[in-house]
């Protein structure tokens, strides 16, 4: 597997990565490399430059303020999934990055690159999107922020230009009465997400749900909020039983399928693992 | 293991694999890890159309690339003189066998076929150059499904196969099978598909080809499992070079399968461009081209009827099945779906009537050839899965039908209706060790107690036999192999009593340097530490057939054991003359041989050894030096078997199976190291699992490879298996002097009907009959709501 030729820039700052992308319209970002080094060695994909952001400081680390998180683009999974703060704050966003591949790529693979890269099977996006985080983005014209439901447009598409870097994902923290999870379906081939689900749930003080969200990622050409299931649960008890009829409402628009799962029985799983994700978050909560 | 490995209890104990720090530590070369100065690179432009005509192939940008040495087609290669040729290497009764040029000359038959080559100074430009070829092509039709590709209009591979069977071949007896089913109680049937799969040796394919232009002598370096058979097929229908002009080298390879058996266009490719251009040319596959040219394994449409009589004893099998060729006739295709395939049907059972009918079917797919098991996993699906729905239709248990058919423990040797004989067995014995670790009785009462709370359990059986170290040569001739079926060895005892031995197998992964080894210690008496073991040169040993079809320790291993005892004969011979003794009264212990009775004067192997080189002294007529060769033809098959045990557990709400627990009860005769035995058990289960489960080679209606990258192939990783259990009977093979048989390939042939019959057990509530492999958790779960 030998990709095409190209050159190699390592910034090691924002402005200068800005610049760099802006002056080459062919280049492509690099971070954890473990989607795109894959698909320049098939050729699918031939940069002509790749601006490694991997050495860049403030892209990294993850810290906590004023009821969020903000978490640098470079963060690696592994960090992610064994940061105490995140396990605290968003426990939904560890248990998804903790499931990511194997040990290799959760080591090298970043937050910023599986957002950015937005494959409609991985693990982060239906987290992100359950969890409402906000997505920092700088380009030539500086700063901007997009919310996660923002962010995904389509296949592999998302509201970032070519020339924009996502330098970091904020995240609030869960209050108390609010508990999220994440549940995956692993694809027996490729180990992605068949149907990954996220879920936040908060319970007021009589028990009952004040606020729900429920996200999936795997079962269509981007991650998708289950919204009437969500409301649905608002008001209620939050009981398996209610759980278990509020996905069975289920339906995912545009489902996709596999030769291993089809669209048809994605719905069926989406609806497992939602009511799996919901009823873990409910404990949590 | 220092010290402690002299004389006979070396054979048989769990001495670690010698070969492991060296592979472990990365210190281990293979085929591109090797480096010759002046090296060009081979790249092979594929076709991405399963059928098409070529019309042009336009170069000419390729060509002025800056670093291509040189672009080549077809004609090239016509042109050269070579021979060009792919050949079939097992005929069977009016097979088609249509022309199979080293590049497609004016059609591509499927997605991979190779269309052109480039010869560039580095990878990345050889890479480079193939975009830079551009081939008209005129798209036609093609066709993957084997069965279809039988009926009328489909698009035909070869003109000359008509409805694309490339062979017709049945075994066993027609009429007497219809009688049995004219006459049955009870008839169990079932529609089979054996999914295709891919090969996934952790090295993909490669060649280093070193051409000598003022010596005509070649050198390739490349992944085999058989260096003497690819020696003798490039220099006869590829290359056309003498074939004592010719050496084929194995270094380290990587895991093979069956898919580095066979001979391939691209290495012949490789060593061809070496000899026009004169430099050493090295092809490596990626791993795409692996999955588009490696042969591929199984493919098979069967439909399979079992008859019986009312107390469920089996009085008839008749099995038809589609079986996929591919495109063109691989090495030993014909081979997998008849002899190693039809052959199989009677399984442990007293079968007495067996008809089996089998199309080889062109197809626009890669080639289909061995893959570990080749035909005997296809067998032992069709027969396990046949004898459980039998004991569905007949309300029989599925462990006491096994048993009231099993061939008995005295009933060997045993003629089956379809050729083989076995020479050995004690069915029930392995079926009965594993029920009761298993703890069959107690689980019956479980699964009752859990489906009552809506969980749903299964256990499946796969009472197998497989045949393996096809053999004698004459009568796998006599059935259409182009090839020996014997093996070679060289037992060479130094001056210094250090050993060599030279094999004619060629392991890859299979350990060979630490069992082989260990034959040697205990016919020698010698330390363990001093012999080595060295395989896979054809300028270095003698020929042999390879490493293939579980027969290295039956053929190969019985091959070292009597070079072995040649070299104690002549070294007696020698001692006696030391000693001044009669050679009838020594004795040969633990290395030492002495006069019965008196130990304590002893010439030990090394002693001889040295006499024997020095020659100052040798008996009158003996030769100096300390060697044997032995060209070892086995007297028949040889006939491992075993029940194998899955426990599954399928969730209702989603069609997921667990596999709770494997267990494999094997019988492989003796054991030459346990450990590694059970590894190949290991290994074999896990790739049955894989197809049972998970793996799946699958084209689409265009016979356009969907599966064609590990995205899309599930090969069963770690965490989707359980911790393997395993046991053995031991049944001695009667007819070789170490009593042992094959396991390379149990593990593979038993599994997959045990874990399908697990998961039909387990939804048995659901009047389920069978799934088709690979069982997706979406087929469980439109089994269980449809
Ligand atoms: C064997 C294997 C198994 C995997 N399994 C899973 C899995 O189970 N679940 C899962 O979710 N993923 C999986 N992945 C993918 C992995 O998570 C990737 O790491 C991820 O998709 C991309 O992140 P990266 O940091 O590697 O980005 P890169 O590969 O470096 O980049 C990916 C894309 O995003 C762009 N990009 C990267 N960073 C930024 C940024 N900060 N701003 C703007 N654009 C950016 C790049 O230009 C590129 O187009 C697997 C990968 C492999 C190789």
């Amino acid at each position: 597997m030998y990709p095409s030729k190209f050159d190699y820039h390592r910034p090691s700052s924002v402005q200068e990565a800005v610049q760099i992308l802006s002056s080459n319209p062919d280049a492509k970002i690099l971070a954890g490399g473990h989607s795109l080094i894959p698909v320049m060695k098939l050729r699918l994909a031939a940069p002509a430059a790749l601006v490694d952001i991997g050495r860049i400081d403030a892209l990294q680390g993850i810290s906590r303020s004023n009821g969020s998180l903000r978490i640098g683009a470079c963060v690696t999974y592994h960090e992610i999934a064994n940061s105490a703060d995140v396990q605290a704050a968003a426990p939904a966003l560890a248990e998804a990055a903790g499931q990511i591949g194997d040990r290799q790529v959760r080591y090298r693979g970043t937050i910023g690159g599986n957002l950015s890269h937005a494959d409609p099977a991985s693990d982060l996006p239906a987290a992100a999107l359950a969890l409402g985080a906000t997505l920092h983005v700088t380009g030539p014209g500086g700063s901007r922020s997009v919310s996660a439901s923002d962010f995904f447009v389509d296949l592999m598409m998302t509201a970032l230009q070519p020339d924009e870097i996502l330098t970091g994902v904020e995240v609030p923290v869960a209050q108390s009465g609010t508990g999220s999870a994440y549940v995956k379906w692993e694809h027996p081939a490729s180990g992605y997400a068949l149907c990954g689900a996220a879920a936040v749930v908060t319970r007021g003080a009589s028990g009952s749900c004040t606020g729900a969200s429920l996200c999936f990622n795997g079962v269509s050409s981007t991650a998708v909020a289950a919204t009437a299931v969500a409301a649905s649960l608002v008001g209620s008890d939050l009981s398996d039983a209610t759980i278990e009829s509020a996905v069975g409402d289920l339906s995912i628009p545009d489902a996709t399928g596999d030769m291993f799962a089809s669209a048809g029985y994605r719905q069926e799983l989406a609806k497992v693992m939602g009511a799996r994700a919901l009823s873990t978050a409910r404990d949590r909560a | 293991m220092a010290g402690e490995s002299n004389g006979a209890g070396v054979f048989g104990s769990s001495i670690r694999r010698r070969e492991d720090p060296e592979l472990i530590t990365g210190r281990a070369k293979y085929t591109d890890d090797l480096q010759l100065p002046n090296t060009a690179y081979c790249t092979i432009l594929r076709s991405d159309y399963a059928h098409a005509k070529i019309n042009s192939i336009d170069a000419s940008e390729a060509e002025a690339l800056d670093g291509v040495i040189a672009v080549y087609t077809a004609s090239d290669i016509a042109d050269s003189g070579v021979p060009g040729g792919i050949p079939v290497g097992w005929l069977l009764p009016d097979m088609k066998i249509p022309e199979h040029f080293m590049l497609a000359k004016d059609t591509t038959r499927y997605v991979g076929d190779g269309v052109a080559i480039v010869v560039a100074e580095d990878q990345y430009t050889a890479h480079d150059a193939l975009d830079l070829i551009y081939v008209d092509y005129d798209p036609r039709d093609g066709i993957a499904d084997p069965k279809k590709a039988t009926e009328s209009g489909a698009p035909l591979v070869h003109d000359e196969a008509p409805n694309n069977i490339a062979f017709d071949w049945e075994i066993g007896d027609k009429e007497m099978t219809d009688a049995a089913f004219a006459n049955a109680a009870h008839v169990a049937s079932l529609d089979i598909v054996n999914n295709r799969l891919i090969p996934n040796a952790m090295e993909p394919r490669a060649a280093l080809a070193d051409y000598n232009n003022i010596t005509g002598e070649l050198t390739l370096y490349m992944t085999t499992q058989n260096p003497h058979i690819h020696r003798l097929l490039m220099s006869l229908a590829s290359l056309g070079l003498p074939e004592h002009k010719i050496r084929v080298i194995a270094p380290e390879v990587g895991g093979g399968f069956g898919s580095k058996i066979h001979h391939y266009a691209d290495e012949a490719i490789a060593a061809w461009a070496s000899m026009q251009t004169g430099r050493p040319v090295k092809w490596t596959a990626t791993r795409t081209e692996t999955y588009l040219t490696d042969a591929h394994g199984r493919d098979h449409v069967t439909h399979a009827e079992m008859a019986m009589d009312e107390n469920g004893r089996f009085t008839g099998l008749r099995v038809d099945t589609y079986a996929a060729m591919g495109a063109y006739l691989s090495t030993f295709a014909p081979a997998v779906p008849t002899y190693l395939y039809g052959t199989l049907m009677s399984g442990e059972y007293d079968l007495p009537a067996i008809y089996c009918h089998v199309y080889g079917v062109f197809t626009h797919t890669v080639p289909v050839d061995a893959y570990r098991g080749a035909g005997r996993p296809e067998a032992t699906f069709v027969v396990e899965r046949i004898v459980d729905e039998a004991a569905r239709v007949s309300g029989i248990d599925p462990a006491e039908i096994r048993r009231r058919n099993f061939v008995a423990p005295d009933n060997f040797p045993y003629q089956t209706q379809v050729a083989l004989a076995y020479d050995s067995g004690n069915y029930e014995g392995a079926l009965d060790k594993a029920l009761a670790e298993i703890g069959y009785d107690d689980f019956r009462s479980e699964q009752a107690a859990a489906r009552e709370q809506g969980k749903y359990l299964g256990i499946g059986l796969s009472t197998y036999i497989e045949a393996c170290g096809l053999a004698p040569s004459a009568v796998v001739g006599s059935l259409g192999a182009q090839a020996g079926q014997w093996e070679s060895a060289v037992v060479r005892v130094h001056a210094t009593g250090k050993v060599t031995v030279y094999s004619g197998c060629s392991g890859h992964g299979q350990g060979h340097e630490t069992t082989f080894a260990q034959i040697v210690a205990s016919a020698l008496g010698v330390p363990y530490e001093d012999i080595d073991v060295i395989e896979g040169d054809s300028g270095v040993m003698p020929h042999g057939w390879g490493t293939y079809g579980s027969r290295s320790a039956a053929t190969g291993g019985s091959a070292i054991a009597s070079a072995a005892e040649k070299v104690v004969d002549k070294a007696r011979t020698i001692a006696a003359h030391l000693l001044e003794a009669a050679e009838e009264d020594l004795e040969f212990e633990n290395g030492n041989f002495f006069v019965k009775g008196s130990p304590d004067q002893t010439q030990s192997l090394p002693d001889v050894a040295l006499q024997a080189y020095l020659a100052h002294n040798l008996p009158k007529g003996i030769e100096p030096a300390l060697e044997a060769t032995s060209f070892y033809d086995p007297e028949n098959f040889v006939f491992p078997f075993g029940t194998h045990i899955a426990v599954v557990e399928v969730c209702a709400d989603t069609g997921h199976v667990e596999l709770q627990r494997y267990l494999a009860v094997d019988d492989v005769g003796n054991v030459i190291n346990p450990m590694i035995v059970d590894g190949q058990v290991h290994g074999g289960i896990a790739q049955g699992v894989g197809q049972s489960l998970y793996e799946t080679a699958v084209y689409d209606e265009g016979a356009n490879l969907l599966s064609g990258t590990m995205l899309d192939y599930a090969v069963p990783k770690a965490h989707f298996l359980p911790s393997f259990e395993t046991d053995r009977t031991v049944t001695p093979c009667p007819h070789n002097p170490l009593g042992v048989k094959g396991v390379g390939e149990a593990g593979t042939i038993a599994s997959p009907a045990a874990v399908v019959n697990a998961v039909v057990d387990a939804l048995s509530p659901f009047g389920v009959a069978h799934i088709d492999m690979p069982v997706t958790s979406e087929k469980v779960w439109n089994a269980i709501n449809n």
